[in-house]
């Protein structure tokens, strides 16, 4: 099978207020691969996936998805990519139950107006058992503890049956076991030929976890298949103190 | 006493304020949960203090209390405040608590002035004005009521229409963007809703404490429920009855204004529900801390009673 494209960026350069956050960076993520994102705080790695989500928009440069065969801009394939944020983005005090959230990922398909049926609640809780959490859909979200709450994300993205998983950070915080639970589902849907983003931040696990690695500072300075580009050399440059000229972006 | 409210019940004049005041709590229970949730509630009371310049202008425009040039006033004088505000704490370094109350205690400010000008003026038309501070439901009229009803049944409507998209975008906006809602609707759909509220409110409570009517309901309706449609239907019922016995008790008083009985009230509800609720209340939390301190105690006693065997 030849090796396909599911996303491919064009010399792209984002700036908050003027001032450059990525830098004319070009790079591609393999279809059907577990992709890491690494580089130090403030190097853009939230940067570059809020672009590629169309929360920011570049001042230059183009990003093209190619999602089932069809290559496509963003907006066109909005309900193919699914979106896991950082789980300290939102108030889990909000008065709703682990199946209200994981059923918000039928939304986007369900679309404006309609009301989620029982297909959707039978796919909710089939994500709920994927992600070890069966019991846990009609528990308060504000009972859970962190770990969980990321498992609950995973299972909204995961109900929303998408071609490509953009995740920031989904290990950050979590306990080993559910560190587990997390890659294991992950991998699974590479299996499937699913495409999945991960903003990691942990260098000890890159080589275990992921299938290919880009490294970022405020550029792509190399990115590709875990043993041609995970190499010392590379890790040293990405990290070089000198190279993150920037006061660091939102956490 | 009782005579009296049973007597008050089936006066025209008061059924007539009470409907209002009752529809303008349940309107302003349901829209203020979403704000509330949505930490956007201090808006709204920027909004509502900031609508008191546009009443004295709209007034000194046209020279008279036409309801409808007043309520516009009111709208615009608000929208630009929060514009303000908005464009303050993105484009300068002033934080947004602070371009809040700045925004709002200056409009207030000049509200005054303005009010305060007008009551001096020779005008005989400006009588009365000055209800829009502290509110005087008892001038409501007919069509005034009318209003606050229609206008309640449309938001009503759209709440249940806009149903899961105002849930998401009020749990993770972010979220709801990826999935290919505009957010931009959902947003200007609820700030209008709650811009009509709080205009609505203006006369029968007033630009001080409207915006108590859109927080206080939400709060004690969330102390009971941790569904989302409970706390907003506990809200709407919440609203109804404490604009129903604010208006009661300023009834029955003498010179004792509508609003802040309303608020009174409300704030019982809030008081009641902050102590009793059966999960969230102060008394349930530290009984069942005390009960949990008690079986810890108890198990470490058996604990040590069987080292010491």
């Amino acid at each position: 099978m030849p090796q396909q494209t599911a996303i491919e960026i064009d010399q792209l350069t984002v700036a908050y207020d003027a001032k450059p956050v990525l830098w004319n960076t070009s790079l591609s993520f393999r279809a059907g691969k577990l992709t890491a994102i690494v580089g130090p705080n403030g190097a853009g790695k939230s940067t570059l996936i809020k672009t590629m989500l169309d929360f920011i928009k570049p001042v230059t440069g183009e990003i093209q998805y190619t999602v089932r065969g069809q290559s496509a801009t963003y907006k066109e394939v909005k309900n193919h990519i699914a979106y896991v944020p950082q789980n300290s983005s939102v108030d889990w005090d909000f008065p709703a139950t682990v199946l209200d959230v994981v059923l918000m990922g039928r939304y986007g398909k369900l679309g404006w107006f309609k009301r989620t049926g029982k297909k959707d609640r039978a796919i909710a809780k089939d994500m709920l058992n994927k992600v070890g959490m069966p019991s846990f859909a009609n528990r308060q979200i504000s009972q859970l503890s962190g770990g969980q709450r990321q498992r609950v994300f995973l299972a909204r993205a995961l109900a929303q049956e998408a071609d490509i998983y953009m995740l920031d950070e989904p290990l950050a915080g979590v306990d080993i076991k559910t560190e587990g639970i997390i890659m294991d589902l992950l991998r699974e849907l590479t299996r499937q030929n699913k495409t999945v983003i991960v903003v990691h931040h942990d260098l000890q696990t890159v080589e275990e976890y992921f299938d290919d690695v880009v490294f970022i500072n405020q550029e792509a300075l190399s990115s590709g298949p875990i043993a041609q580009v995970f190499t010392k050399e590379n890790i040293d440059e990405t990290y070089r103190q000198d190279r993150n000229l920037g006061e660091g972006e939102d956490a | 006493m009782w005579n009296q409210i049973l007597t008050l019940f089936s006066d025209y004049t008061f059924q007539i304020v009470a409907l209002g005041t009752g529809f303008l709590g349940l309107l302003s229970g349901v829209i203020g949960t979403f704000a509330t949730l949505k930490k956007e509630s201090l808006l709204g009371d920027a909004l509502s203090h900031s609508a008191l310049p546009g009443i004295g202008i709209g007034f000194l425009l046209v020279q008279s209390k036409e309801l409808i040039v007043l309520l516009a006033g009111a709208a615009i004088s608000g929208l630009i405040a929060t514009g303000l505000i908005h464009l303050m704490s993105r484009k300068t370094s002033i934080k947004f608590d602070n371009a809040l109350s700045l925004i709002l205690s200056s409009f207030f400010g000049l509200g005054l002035v303005i009010m305060t000008h007008i009551q001096g003026s020779s005008n005989a038309q400006q009588a009365g004005l000055d209800s829009f501070i502290f509110g005087q439901a008892s001038a409501m009229l007919i069509r005034d009521v009318r209003l606050i009803a229609i206008v309640a049944v449309i938001i009503l409507l759209l709440v249940c229409l806009f149903w899961k998209e105002f849930k998401l975008f009020t749990f993770d906006p972010d979220f709801g963007r990826t999935l290919g809602f505009s957010e931009r609707v959902v947003a200007l759909t609820m700030s209008t809703m709650i811009v009509l509220t709080i205009i609505l409110g203006l006369e029968s409570v007033g630009v001080i404490l409207v915006s108590a009517l859109l927080i206080g309901p939400a709060v004690a309706a969330r102390q009971w429920s941790n569904r989302l449609s409970v706390v907003v239907i506990m809200a709407g019922v919440i609203g109804f009855i404490s604009g129903i016995s604010g208006t009661l008790i300023s009834s029955i008083g003498t010179r004792i204004p509508t609003g802040p009985s309303i608020v009174v009230v409300l704030s019982g509800f809030v008081l009641i529900s902050l102590f009793f609720s059966p999960k969230r209340g102060i008394i349930a939390k530290q009984s069942a801390y005390r009960k949990q301190k008690k079986s810890i105690e108890q198990q470490l006693q058996v604990l040590k009673e069987g080292q010491g065997k």
